[in-house]
């Protein structure tokens, strides 16, 4: 860390805000697959990036599917990062 | 008073499982508590060593539950407190000498001889060792570092207590879970670098008992065979005192999960 660092604090990312975006999704895959997900989820994330990349440019990476329990209902959640328009 | 059964428990290793055992046993004896703490972590006996009466081992847990020693031989009567009394792991065996069947007469026969604590140590894992240590737990103290391993660990071993203990089997009250975070520091806190205590609260949504800094004194306890709790002036010492009072229904502020910065002239002319 450099002297100017020392004085004005320096630039880390913080990291902490990151693990726990991170954990939220582990922990939340972790429960539903306690609570007996189906198990449809992995091949309907496959179907899914199948059928957008058809008409757009994504990565697998960019789409998220989870389902999440809220009270007595089960939230399907899909999730897609589009590229950016040019 | 009735027994009450506390497993100490983590899933990732090296938390401070064991540390925490040893430090809240001495706690509720020292409160007066009739206390028993044993080690289930079989193969890889340590509890003996954290409580320093490591020479004193004659007979240990898998001796007892196979009939080679009766439970009186085994217990080790702690030399810093009354009312605690250590169980040692076996060091030879493996963990598949834990039956389920010869744990219970064990946890039983120390209910007949009036404990009211029964702590127990619980391996790293999820496996036998780990399963048999919560399988007959009234409550859990989950013991997580800030840190992303340790907590997705955390909640696997929720998951387990929730289907595996007797309790969740019988279908009786749930094992009543407390989270205890430890290794902490408020300063790496402070700058963004490691998750705060609630930020794990609300990842693992468990009521949080207490919170352990990051101590130096947890290493010269063990060094020296007596639980941190014992240590004077202490940070650890004292949050581990905050944990039992908070246990036994206290109300206790949270300390030590608070950095000051150094001022200005601190940073640029010395430490920090
Ligand atoms: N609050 C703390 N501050 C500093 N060091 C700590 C603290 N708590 C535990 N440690 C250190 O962390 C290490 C692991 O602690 P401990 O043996 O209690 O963990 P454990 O969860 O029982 O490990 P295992 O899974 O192997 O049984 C030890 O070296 C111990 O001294
Ligand atoms: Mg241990």
């Amino acid at each position: 860390m450099s002297w100017l660092e020392k004085i004005f604090g320096g630039t880390q990312p913080k990291t902490a805000q990151l693990a726990k975006e991170r954990l939220t999704l582990v922990i939340a895959h972790q429960r539903a697959d306690e609570a007996g997900a189906p198990d449809f989820l992995p091949e309907l994330q496959k179907e899914l990036i199948a059928v957008i990349s058809k008409y757009v440019k994504v990565n697998a990476d960019d789409i998220k599917v989870q389902l999440e329990k809220k009270g007595n209902y089960e939230v399907l959640e899909v999730n897609i990062v589009m590229p950016e328009a040019h | 008073m009735t027994t009450r059964i506390i497993v100490v428990t983590s899933g990732k290793g090296g938390v401070g499982k064991t540390t925490t055992s040893a430090s809240f046993a001495s706690g509720l004896a020292l409160r007066g508590f009739k206390t028993a703490v044993i080690d289930f972590d079989v193969g890889l006996r340590n509890l003996d060593l954290i409580m320093g009466c490591e020479r004193r081992v004659v007979y240990d847990f898998v001796n007892v539950i196979q009939g080679e020693a009766n439970l009186h031989q085994a217990l080790i009567k702690d030399k810093h407190c009354e009312n605690l009394f250590v169980l040692p792991a076996s060091q030879t065996r493996d963990k598949d000498a834990l039956s389920e069947e010869g744990v219970e007469k064990v946890l039983k026969e120390l209910e007949h001889m009036g404990f009211d604590y029964v702590i127990c140590d619980s391996p790293a894992g999820i496996e036998h060792g780990a399963i048999m240590a919560l399988t007959f737990a009234d409550e859990a103290l989950i013991v997580t570092n800030p840190e992303v391993s340790s907590i997705r660990d955390s909640d696997r071993i929720l998951g387990i207590l929730q289907s595996k203990s007797r309790r969740a089997k019988e279908g009786r009250e749930a094992v009543k879970e407390h989270l205890v975070v430890t290794r902490y520091s408020a300063r790496r806190v402070e700058e963004g670098e490691m998750l705060s205590y609630k930020d794990v609260q609300e990842l693992l949504r468990v009521p949080l008992l207490g919170v352990i800094p990051e101590s130096e004194t947890v290493l010269q306890a063990s060094n020296s065979g007596a639980p941190v709790i014992h240590t004077k002036e202490s940070e650890a010492a004292e949050a581990y005192q905050d944990v039992v009072s908070r246990f036994l229904g206290e109300e206790r502020e949270m300390r030590f999960v608070t950095y000051e910065k150094p001022g200005l002239l601190k940073r640029i002319f010395g430490g920090a």
